[in-house]
């Protein structure tokens, strides 16, 4: 007892410090703004929506076999190998190309192809009838999948930021899935949120092979009941003037998403909004290779359809050869217009995505949680503290200062580590509060037990910590363990909760058992062997 | 102040009325889950749409029905909020089954609920408060890891205990939060009342604090066969008991109290929460001396009775 009581207040004072420090930070302006700064409210408390979605990776995997089946077309051509069709025969499996006609002769030159570097992604299976399957690999499948969702992250934190949202959270969610979450504050109209989210904003221009049809059944009889593998049936927009038009469009695009280098809103001759928009340098001698072989005036005129979200917007003749400008017409309004411009600029999602959960608090709402949350805690903390007081008189003293101490810690444990305070962290915040008197509870307990054993004050103090300290540790750590557990496998605010509740009773094992025990040593320090102790 | 001092309550002796005690009040839950009311899940377990709207003024649920009957959605089911504390608070909540078995769709209703109020609702003002909105997905997927969270968390504990004690402490301490989670979980379905993802963590922690209660009970039961020989096993549990009785009833007492006040103050959105907690509070109390101590002895004889040696599950100091 009294060993270095001088330096264990001074290291109770420092780590005071240092929480009130984590609390308010380099104090500015007032005292509620250095604290709103440092501790960050969850949505649940400010007012924000919460979205969680998932992006159909599929579709990516899908489209990047399409784009390999046509290279391999033309690739087995020049080696000498022809009348091969590369395609997809299921749809059910994004990630297989199948390879049908190869002569027998010519097998041995098309493994070549296939086994060359360029088709490294995939492992090739011949079946009995010579059929070739090119199936994706999984590491290739999973490296693209991650790509992805984190093109897809990026596409949206580009429409969020210029949307003007502060403090915006958009990152990987879930284990393993395709899932991303979306945490915007102040901003509780969520509905919006979705609709600049969603739209793919993917543009495309096709060539095309047919059309335009009334329906899907007057496509297929025009082609005599079949559609060609290297084509697709596309919708058209319906608008007031036409009705919803079906294409018969090339399947693989001339132009895509990432050959935009900008797209801006503007007005076509006749004053109607439209936009117009520029080609990368690369894509632009692309397009005017296929537009100068296609115009009108070439050998085989053809004409092309502006996809966009794969919606037919606009077909037309191929005038003249294209180099990197282009326009889209089609009845947008001016706000559209301005809208569908911004997302091209900031570029397409790379697939589609859906939501799973959304979820958006009004500020009013928040206000009147915290509000009240606060009151709860309050209350119910001077109420145990009275308690406390009454029924322990004098040692109620160390047990209300070491809750105190363990609420400032919690709170600068929070404002150093930056996680963010919920509605439920506040009832984990009660709930370490409860937690924290167990401890005191316990300690006391034990010490009146050894004074009635008849044992002087001193030792009594000495074997109450000692005995409720195996009981302190065992209680704590089982709690932890679940608290643990829950922040692993938690979600959003249940996560908050685990967050303060074991920061909490981390801090609650410091102050309940080493603060506490330094105030009763330096309070038997300044009293006559002997003397009672007020508990 | 002091409440007990040298109480001498043969806690066992009344296991036969503390099984009934809790027979009654699991089973009562146990037939409420499989004919009454099941187990109400909230939208976060079972997808759906749910939109918390506040009005200026008392609404009338018939008016609201009408309205977004008349805009197109006609399953919605409207609720109004009631306050804990009595407040006549002017809100409902209106809930939309969920939309379709695909996430692609898993909104549609809302829009047309928020134009329905718009359209009928303009002059006497309402705001949007909350929307919820959780596809089959995700409703999956948190159903899933409230499972993952709650089982894992009982096996942590377990092996802990096992590793502290020995394994039928950490067993009859399972068992005992088990029966906690069980009766508080029926005291949703016999009320009625939906369980979210934040009744959740409140489930987990009373299982934490029932958990608490239980260990410092075991711990002096193992302090005390450590140093005591003579006594049976079931003097020693009574002892020990009726030792941390006081501890027991004061801290039970505290964080009664404390979450009292979150049920009380901590406004509507808390208050399945801390029914939860309330409820889970005095039932995890009770659990561990009526169901976690008397089993720790029931083993004990039943290990006697099959001419085992009695050896008490004393734990690694007790042994030394």
């Amino acid at each position: 007892m009294g060993k270095n009581l001088a330096g264990k207040t001074a290291f109770i004072v420092a780590v005071l410090v240092i929480f009130c420090f984590g609390i308010v930070g380099i104090p500015h302006g007032s005292l509620k703004q250095s604290i709103t700064d440092r501790i960050h409210l969850g949505l649940d408390l400010k007012g924000g929506t919460h979205l969680v979605l998932e992006v159909h990776v599929a579709e990516a995997v899908a489209s990047a076999t399409d784009r390999d089946a046509v290279r391999l077309t033309q690739d087995l051509q020049t080696a000498g190998i022809s009348g091969v069709t590369a395609g997809k025969t299921d749809s059910t499996h994004p990630e297989k190309i199948t390879v049908s006609g190869i002569p027998i002769g010519k097998m041995t030159d098309a493994r070549g192809v296939f086994s060359g570097n360029t088709y490294g992604d995939y492992e090739a299976t011949t079946a009995a009838d010579g059929t070739v399957t090119l199936t994706m690999k999984q590491a290739a499948i999973r490296s693209l999948s991650e790509r992805t969702v984190d093109t897809s992250i990026e596409t949206i934190r580009e429409r969020i930021d210029k949307l003007g949202v502060t403090e915006p959270i958009i990152q990987k969610y879930g284990l393993g899935e395709n899932q991303i979450l979306v945490e915007l504050p102040g901003i509780s109209d969520s509905g919006r949120v979705e609709e600049i989210i969603q739209s793919t904003a993917k543009l495309e221009i096709h060539a095309v092979a047919g059309g335009p049809y009334a329906t899907d059944q007057e496509a297929l009889q025009a082609n005599n009941g079949v559609i060609p593998p290297d084509a697709v049936l596309v919708k058209g927009s319906a608008t007031a003037e036409s009705p919803e038009q079906v294409w018969l469009l090339k399947r693989v695009s001339e132009v895509e998403g990432t050959d935009f280098r900008d797209a801006q809103p503007s007005n076509d001759q006749n004053g109607r909004p439209n936009i117009t928009f520029t080609l990368t340098t690369e894509a632009g001698d692309r397009f005017y290779k296929y537009t100068s072989e296609h115009s009108s005036s070439s050998a085989s005129p053809g004409s092309m359809a502006i996809v966009l979200d794969n919606r037919v917007r606009e077909v037309a003749g191929i005038q003249s050869a294209i180099r990197d400008r282009g326009e889209i017409t089609g009845g947008f309004t001016k706000q559209q217009a301005a809208d569908l411009s911004l997302m091209l600029r900031t570029g397409a999602l790379p697939a589609s995505i859906s939501f799973l959960e959304t979820r958006s608090v009004g500020p009013s709402l928040g206000q009147a949680s915290i509000r009240q949350g606060v009151i709860a805690a309050v209350a119910g903390m001077t109420a145990v503290m009275i308690f406390m007081l009454i029924y322990y008189r004098g040692s109620g003293i160390n047990a209300d200062l070491a809750l105190i101490l363990n609420l400032l810690i919690l709170l600068g444990f929070m404002g150093f580590t930056g996680s963010t305070l919920t509605l439920p962290g506040i009832a984990g915040v009660i709930l370490t509060i409860g937690m924290g008197v167990d401890s005191n509870v316990l300690i006391f307990e034990r010490i009146r037990e050894e004074l009635r054993a008849g044992k002087a004050a001193a030792s009594a103090v000495q074997q109450g910590f000692a005995h409720a300290w195996i009981t302190i540790i065992d209680t704590h750590v089982t709690t932890i363990v679940s608290a643990l557990i829950l922040f692993l496998f938690g979600t959003g605010p249940v996560r908050g909760f685990a967050v303060t509740l074991t920061f909490g009773l981390l801090a609650n094992l410091f102050t309940a058992v080493f603060v506490s025990r330094v105030i009763f040593d330096s309070h038997l320090k300044n009293k006559e062997r002997g003397a009672a102790l007020s508990i | 102040m002091e409440f007990f001092r040298g109480t001498n309550i043969d806690w066992l002796g009344k296991k036969w009325y503390f099984l009934g005690f809790s027979l009654i009040f699991s089973v009562s839950g146990v037939l409420s889950m499989l004919f009454w009311h099941g187990i109400p899940k909230g939208v976060d377990f079972t997808g759906g749409t749910q939109i918390r709207v506040a009005f200026d003024q008392n609404p009338n649920e018939d008016h609201i029905r009408q309205a977004i009957d008349r805009g197109g959605v006609h399953n919605a089911s409207i609720q109004r909020v009631s306050d804990p504390s009595g407040h006549a608070a002017n809100k409902v909540i209106i809930a939309l089954p969920i939309a379709s078995a695909s996430d692609q769709a898993h909104d549609v209703g809302r829009q047309s609920v928020e134009n329905a109020l718009n359209a009928n609702y303009r002059d006497s003002k309402f705001q949007i408060e909350q929307v919820e909105i959780v596809g089959p997905t995700a409703g999956k997927q948190l159903q899933k890891q409230a499972w993952l969270a709650t089982v894992y968390s009982l096996i942590g504990m377990l092996v802990y205990l096992w590793f502290r004690f020995e394994l039928i402490y950490g067993v009859a301490a399972v068992v005992a939060v088990f029966h906690d989670t069980l009766i508080t979980v029926g005291a949703f379905s016999l009320t009625n009342q939906e369980i979210t993802l934040t009744v959740i963590a409140a489930i987990l922690t009373l299982i934490g604090y029932s958990m608490n209660d239980t260990i410092v009970v075991f711990d002096r039961i193992r302090e005390n066969l450590a140093t005591s020989r003579r006594e049976t096993l079931s003097e020693v549990v009574n002892r020990s008991i009726n030792q941390t009785l006081s501890r027991t009833v004061l801290t039970s007492g505290l964080t009664f109290l404390t979450v009292l006040s979150l049920y009380l103050f901590g406004g509507e959105v808390l208050h399945g929460f801390s029914f939860a907690l309330v409820v889970g509070i005095l039932i995890g109390t009770y659990s561990s001396i009526a169901v976690a101590a008397p089993m720790l002895v029931a083993y004990q004889d039943w290990r006697a009775s099959r001419g085992k040696a009695v050896s008490l599950p004393a734990g690694k100091r007790a042994r030394a």
